[in-house]
């Protein structure tokens, strides 16, 4: 399994797909330059996974040739795939950059949080992330996330303002006017940004193509053993599966979003290039967050609820 | 042609607003089936013999609660003519703030009326916010008609009145389209209706998918708000001093003369430089990092402007506001102003008049602009910035006006006597 991807061949080659990724990568880039001028201490969150990938990918263009002004950040649940952890380490190492890890597991051991029963780790991420945020005063925090992906993500403002508990209100949203963008929050407050709001699944892959921007391995097709569990693939792994009764199978599969290895599922695919991968993305009747995470699908409203309390 | 399309619903609560969207999502299948399956699902819970798509939108809690839409949903959806990005807005009074956000980017706005009541307060507020911020084309969709037998002449009596009323708003003929739709049916929504042969128009998706939305960039004086300077100072780059930012108006080559305001002072581009190498050209839209023949002494919020076309600098606006909070405004108050990247202290010194949507005639000298109001003020500033008329170039136009105390946005700021010029919208 090798990180894929060296094609810059735009797979979309129209003028009309060109011209929307420019105008997203633009609008991108816009945002960066904007929190770098008016904000005191940003952070990038960076997991390795695909979104954060592209945002710091966006984040090295909007300040080339000079680095990026910026820390990293990763909530590290404990239960992520070694793929990408060591994809994340060693574009930390390629740029130069500087990363700020929270391991839950510390918060666990000293009591601050406590394992769920389920042992899925997702919703244990809010508290370090707030706990790290409020010890380093970040003041502007970047996310990937996209409108596309849920539809309380649809609500949510570029800016979004968070109070001094990292909660979103959606009722007290700000307007955002034009591509003037209001950075201005009380002390302890904080603004999570985010520059991806406008792309698609789709827009996020014609663009990886196009930029050649290298991925972990788990994107693409590979071998797997899985299990099943609420109709998703999961792996195994010291997240606590497969139980009694569970099956191991080996399959061809990628991952769509990855995320905490107790709740991310496996799609079975045989799309091993990015162009594939377009492709099957062109094709598929399931959305990214339905077909692979088991968090979104708790109640119509999981995503919001989770936000609320200060999840990014 | 542009291949992508800005725009924005508008129009009274219950007019069908989030049912059209989701209807447009569901029937340029981008409508995935695990987000049907839900919806679905909870039409189902809610006693629905149908699904109700307008749950493909409404994404908070308290929207599905009360089945109305509070703040702007943002969807997306392709075609292979052209990508869209839609913004689906509320359309309560007390959301119309939300509403402007929505619309302050749409290149094209899509205002229903329910074709029982033809046009009411909420659909004249609205124009006139669309007309204010400049957003070129308008469709309005008479929705509903199913309910009124699909009657000819009923929606030649809505058309008519809006199409006049657009028209005094300063929407040129041929800027106003009425379509008859369906939006729980879909007729004339993507597909022409049968119920309907007296409508020999376009669907709304053929309308979308082929109106002309994109203005000429070398028309316009080149703009250049610096958002960031680039000084690496790496031992590969020990002397590159590039100004980083999104070109606002106009395009902009190496060779072209160009000055740096508010100080005045003038250069030549000696590059247009990306990270993916330097380019002959740039148009408006683009972030690019420009590079000047002289070293001057350049910081955040200073503009490149065109030196043969260059905007006013001044300490004293005549501004338009679109006043979005629910604390008044009185004449004596201190704000903020941010316009382009440099945020700036300001007085109001005099709210000279109020715009009246429902007539669109003025009311001079109120006392105070309340929520929603829309009016024309005299604003000094604590210093000198450099501005253009919204309606010549709305990114250099625009400003925000926000509260010191808190940092809340409080209006939405068009330079110039924007309600002689309400008669001549402008691309946003
Ligand atoms: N009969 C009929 N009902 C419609 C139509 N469009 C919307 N509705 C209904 O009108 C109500 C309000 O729709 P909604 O989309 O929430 O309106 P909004 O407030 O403008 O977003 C809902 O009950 C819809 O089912 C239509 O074309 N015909
Ligand atoms: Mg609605």
């Amino acid at each position: 399994m090798t990180a894929v991807s060296e094609s810059a061949v735009p797979v979309e080659a129209t003028d009309a797909a060109r011209d929307n990724l420019k105008a997203l990568e633009s609008e991108a880039i816009h945002i960066f330059r904007e929190v770098a001028g008016e904000f005191d201490r940003p952070v990038i969150l960076f997991s390795g996974g695909k979104d954060s990938t592209l945002l710091l990918h966006l984040a090295i263009k909007a300040f080339w040739p000079a680095p990026v002004p910026f820390p990293l950040l990763h909530v590290d649940t404990g239960h992520n795939f070694d793929e990408v952890i060591q994809f994340r380490d060693q574009v930390v190492e390629q740029h130069g950059l500087r990363l700020i890890v929270a391991h839950v597991q510390d918060w666990i051991d000293d009591g601050r949080l406590t394992e769920r029963p389920d042992g899925t780790r997702n919703p244990l991420q809010t508290q370090p992330l707030l706990d790290t945020i409020t010890e380093h005063k970040f003041d502007a925090v970047f996310g990937g996330g996209r409108r596309d992906e849920e539809r309380a993500r649809a609500k949510e403002r570029i800016f979004s303002l968070r109070n001094a508990f990292g909660q979103w209100d959606p009722r007290r949203q700000r307007p955002e006017l034009w591509n003037l963008y209001n950075g201005r929050h009380r002390p302890g407050e904080h603004v999570r940004v985010f520059p991806l709001s406008n792309w698609t699944e789709a827009d996020v892959w014609n663009y990886i193509a196009r930029e050649g921007v290298e991925l972990p391995s788990i994107y693409y097709a590979h071998r797997r053993k899985v299990y099943r569990r609420d109709g998703m693939w999961l792996t195994e792994g010291p997240w606590g599966g497969p139980r009694d009764g569970e099956v191991v199978e080996e399959l061809m599969v990628r991952y769509r979003t990855v995320g905490d290895g107790s709740c991310t599922g496996a799609v079975e695919s045989t799309a091993t290039t990015v162009e594939e991968v377009i492709a099957e993305v062109q094709a598929s009747r399931l959305t990214e967050r339905g077909a692979t995470r088991a968090d979104d699908r708790l109640s119509e409203a999981a995503m919001e609820d989770r936000k609320r309390e200060g999840y990014f | 042609m542009s291949s992508l399309l800005r725009l924005a619903t508008a129009g009274s609560v219950d007019d069908g607003k989030s049912t059209l969207v989701g209807r447009l999502l569901y029937d340029t299948k981008s409508v995935l089936a695990d987000q049907l399956d839900a919806v679905q699902r909870a039409s189902v819970d809610r006693g629905l013999s149908t699904p109700d798509l307008s749950l493909l939108v409404d994404g908070l809690r308290s929207e599905r609660e009360q089945g109305i839409t509070i703040d702007v949903a943002y969807r997306y959806f392709a075609t292979p003519r052209r990508s869209f990005v839609l913004a689906d807005t509320p359309g309560h009074v007390q959301y119309t703030r939300n509403t402007v956000t929505g619309a302050s980017t749409a290149q094209l706005a899509v205002l229903l009326v329910d074709a029982r009541k033809g046009v009411v307060e909420q659909t004249r507020r609205h124009a006139a916010v669309l007309a204010l911020l400049g957003v070129p084309r308008l469709v309005l969709a008479v929705n509903k008609v199913d309910l009124i037998g699909y009657d000819e002449a009923a929606f030649t009596v809505i058309a008519k009145e809006f199409t006049a009323h657009a028209a005094s708003l300063g929407y040129p003929d041929g800027s106003v389209l009425s379509i008859p739709v369906s939006a729980l049916h879909g007729d004339n929504v993507a597909t022409s209706s049968e119920n309907t042969p007296w409508y020999t128009g376009p669907t709304l998706l053929e309308h979308l998918e082929n109106v002309p939305v994109a203005p000429d960039p070398h028309e316009a004086p080149f703009r250049f708000p610096v958002q960031y300077v680039i000084r690496p100072r790496t031992p590969e780059h020990p002397d590159y001093r590039g100004y980083a930012g999104q070109i606002a108006s106009g395009t902009v080559r190496p060779g072209d003369q160009v000055v740096v305001l508010p100080q005045g002072l003038r250069s030549t581009v000696e590059s247009v430089d990306t990270a993916d190498g330097t380019l002959d050209e740039a148009g408006a839209g683009s972030s690019v990092t420009v590079m000047l023949a002289d070293d001057l002494d350049i910081a955040r919020g200073d503009l490149i402007a065109s030196a043969s076309d260059r905007p006013e600098v001044t300490d004293e606006v005549t501004a338009a506001l679109c006043w979005l909070s629910s604390k008044p405004l009185q004449a004596g108050t201190r704000v903020l102003v941010k316009h382009g990247a440099r945020t700036v202290q300001g007085l109001i010194e005099e709210i000279a008049s109020r715009f009246d949507e429902q007539t669109l005639s003025t009311v001079d000298g109120p006392d105070v602009l309340e929520l929603n109001d829309i009016g024309s003020v005299r604003l000094r500033l604590s210093e000198e910035i450099p501005v253009d008329d919204y309606s010549q170039s709305p990114r250099t136009g625009a400003f925000l006006v926000i509260d010191p105390k808190d940092g809340d946005t409080l209006a939405a700021g068009l330079v110039g006597d924007r309600f002689s010029t309400l008669g001549a919208p402008e691309k946003a």
